[in-house]
């Protein structure tokens, strides 16, 4: 059998991204990048940086940024809640997961957007638990009926309990670390047993131009020593919060990962850290940031084509809308994202069920966006030479009556070779009036019901429940807060 | 093999599509001297049947439905030569003439439809694809059948369909036959339009019209 290939795309040459990096490392030597946190600026003194101390700038050699890149892992493996299933975040292997931290949630009735509270979280949660083609979950929502001090632990706390995938999270505050790490370690049943199986990745984002605040620079410490893969989320604005070019973004978005990646490596070599991001194209008429752009789209292919080359685990903000609502736009702008980060090889992919430039979830665009994520693995499957000969037997004989319907050629590979998404209407004209002409949105509606119905949730064991709330409860005690929301199924 | 062994067998057989093992059971079951009928009611029947529930779930699709029909198509070509020799009858539930109007060589769709009619116990002429319209009406009268079904995948094609029917109402012969309309064209108010008695989305449900044009 002749080997299948894995369709790529790849935007930059050689040349141009040996050209980018050759840029970045200049300008993390002579320009430097602002690191707001004082142990991480010791951890730079400490392996013989120039440290201007009044500014926080540091000055980062070429020589310590190739010595970071050799000992960072080009693969990290994931694990499920249960610790059973792996998932290889590397090489081409490419994942999915909802978009992150929206504040607000579309509501399918009223078709407004409004603030979402813990019931849509544990929704949001079960819902993405059932969607085949969406492997990691992520704390998607931000909950708006807990104070804001614990939101960060609170969707955490949330998605353990309601779900068994990996989970893409974060802090929203240093102090936000200690609990949600305490809530890993309980799932996993030690530190160590954590550092060998990964359950999350805490995302980062460096403030643009070319800063590390004090609270990310803590996360990537503090991950870095847990063993819980960073992923660096550098976010330039083309013409506005970086270089207008898409190859002048690129640059400082290389400077950004690899001053971060740095970071990691020096609180512990061997940290797991994903060259990500979630940069835009920046509408100069209207100021705002489309992550639905083809721009920005093309700066997330070029930035995980210049990770592969670095030899790093990739992530980006792809397969999402800035469309309020689920119409044509929403899904021509995700299904566009899906597939360019796909066939770009991106490892973990942050967008279904997303809009309105990263602010907004949708549970009825999750389950449209689970059928492009669908067709977007169909398409880098590729095609396959599945028998031997590829077709000419099936041929023999033939008569004008020959048809392939009932051939056992057929019935054998055509399930493999096409898929069948649910959502998407492939009716006769009549059959779909018969079924009340309905929109996509509305047969997404349905499905959100019916899978809701038909899958109660993944609880973890009754002890670990306990476990997980004590560990909320104390954290939000801490806080000044002294009850929490009811959690209603 | 005992007689409920090989309607296990039979029934396995047509649920997963498996020809050859169909074909063979057919002819033990004749070697073996059982009741055709019995093995037909009890192996073949009941296994088409489970093959409509899982097309109905949405487990199954096409290729599983026509290679289903296939296979008891397969068994009854060994029973029926039997059958007529011991001078038993084959329970029928109606004689069905179809196929693709004059001027239309697309037969996919009504081989389809002609299968799972066949594998659901009715006798079925196939006329094939570009049948002229008198063809119709004489084999229908001819085999003084119960239903006509038309096929036609163009909108030029599709006319022959209202066409046929006034030719059978010219020569009084409508109301005789029950007539069936399909194809990618055709819908519910074209069948209307032309005073056909039914029209089909599609196989399985084609197999539900006729039946229910029986019970009326």
């Amino acid at each position: 059998m002749i080997k299948t290939i894995r369709p790529k795309l790849e935007l930059l040459s050689r040349d141009l991204i040996q050209k980018i990096i050759e840029e970045a490392y200049d300008i993390l030597e002579k320009q430097g990048v602002f690191v707001e946190n004082q142990e991480a600026l010791k951890l730079l003194r400490e392996a013989e940086m120039k440290v201007d101390e009044s500014t926080q700038r540091v000055h980062i050699t070429s020589q310590l940024v190739k010595d970071c890149l050799s000992s960072t892992p080009s693969i990290i493996r994931l694990y499920d809640r249960a610790g059973e299933r792996e998932f290889i975040v590397g090489e081409d292997h490419v994942h999915f997961d909802p978009g992150s931290a929206a504040v607000t949630i579309l509501d399918h009735k009223t078709v407004e957007q409004r603030k979402a509270s813990t019931g849509d979280l544990v929704k949001f949660y079960c819902l993405t638990e059932c969607l085949e083609y969406i492997h990691f979950q992520s704390t998607g929502l931000i909950s708006s009926d807990v104070p804001d001090l614990i939101s960060d632990s609170y969707r955490l706390y949330l998605g353990l309990q309601f779900s068994k995938k990996p989970v893409v999270t974060g802090t929203f505050r240093v102090e936000g670390f200690k609990p949600m790490f305490d809530m890993l370690v309980a799932v996993r049943g030690s530190e160590k047993e954590l550092v060998e199986k990964p359950l999350a990745i805490f995302d980062a984002c460096p403030s643009p131009p070319l800063k590390w605040s004090n609270l990310t620079t803590q996360s990537l410490i503090d991950c870095a020593r847990a063993g819980i893969p960073s992923e660096l989320i550098s976010m330039g604005m083309t013409g506005a919060t970086s270089p207008v070019t898409i190859a002048g973004t690129l640059v400082q978005h290389v400077v950004e990962n690899l001053s971060g990646l740095v970071i990691c490596q020096l609180a512990k070599k061997g940290a797991p850290v994903i060259f990500g991001g979630s940069p835009s194209s920046f509408d100069m008429r209207k100021g705002t940031t489309p992550m639905g752009a083809i721009e920005t789209m093309m700066i997330d292919s070029a930035y995980a084509q210049i990770g592969k080359y670095l030899n790093l685990p990739t992530h980006a903000y792809m397969g999402l809308s800035d469309s309020k609502i689920n119409d044509s736009q929403a899904g021509f702008e995700t299904g566009i994202g899906a597939i360019v980060a796909v066939l770009s090889g991106v490892n973990v992919i942050s967008g279904p069920g997303m809009m309105d430039f990263e602010s907004c979830q949708s549970l009825e665009k999750l389950v449209i966006d689970n059928e492009i994520c669908g067709m977007a693995y169909r398409l880098i499957d590729g095609i396959s030479q599945r028998d031997e000969p590829i077709a000419k037997n099936l041929f023999e004989g033939f008569t004008p009556d020959t048809q392939f319907l009932s051939m056992p050629h057929t019935r054998k590979w055509y399930r493999e070779e096409h898929i069948f998404p649910k959502v998407v209407d492939r009716d006769t004209y009549d059959y779909w009036v018969y079924l009340g002409k309905k929109s996509i949105t509305d047969r997404a509606s349905e499905e959100v019901e019916r899978i809701l119905q038909e899958n109660p949730p993944h609880l973890p064991d009754e002890a670990l429940q306990k476990e997980l709330q004590k560990i909320m409860t104390a954290d939000a005690k801490n806080c000044g807060i002294s009850s929490l929301p009811e959690i209603k199924l | 093999m005992d007689k409920e062994e090989l309607f296990d067998k039979m029934e396995k057989a047509i649920i997963e599509g498996d020809k050859e093992e169909a074909e063979s059971l057919a002819k033990e079951a004749v070697k073996e001297n059982l009741d055709l009928n019995e093995v037909i009611e009890k192996g073949c029947v009941p296994g088409i049947q489970k093959v409509g529930d899982l097309w109905e779930k949405g487990e199954y699709f096409l290729p599983e439905l026509i290679t289903s029909a296939e296979c008891m198509k397969a068994a009854m070509e060994v029973f029926k030569p039997e059958l007529k020799k011991a001078n038993i009858e084959t329970r029928s539930y109606g004689k069905i003439v179809i196929g693709t109007v004059e001027g239309d060589i697309h037969d996919i769709g009504k081989n389809l439809v002609a299968s799972m009619l066949s594998a659901n116990g009715f006798e079925v002429i196939d006329l094939g694809a570009d049948v002229k319209l008198e063809k119709f009406i004489e084999k229908s009268e001819a085999e003084n059948a119960d239903f006509i079904c038309l096929s036609a995948l163009l909108t030029t094609t599709m006319l022959g369909q209202k066409k046929a029917i006034e030719m059978l109402k010219e020569k009084n012969l409508f109301g005789r036959f029950k007539v069936l309309v399909g194809g990618a064209p055709v819908n519910q108010k074209w069948a209307n339009d032309i005073g056909a008695d039914g029209y089909a989305e599609n196989a399985m449900i084609a197999v539900k019209a006729v039946k229910k044009l029986i019970e009326e």
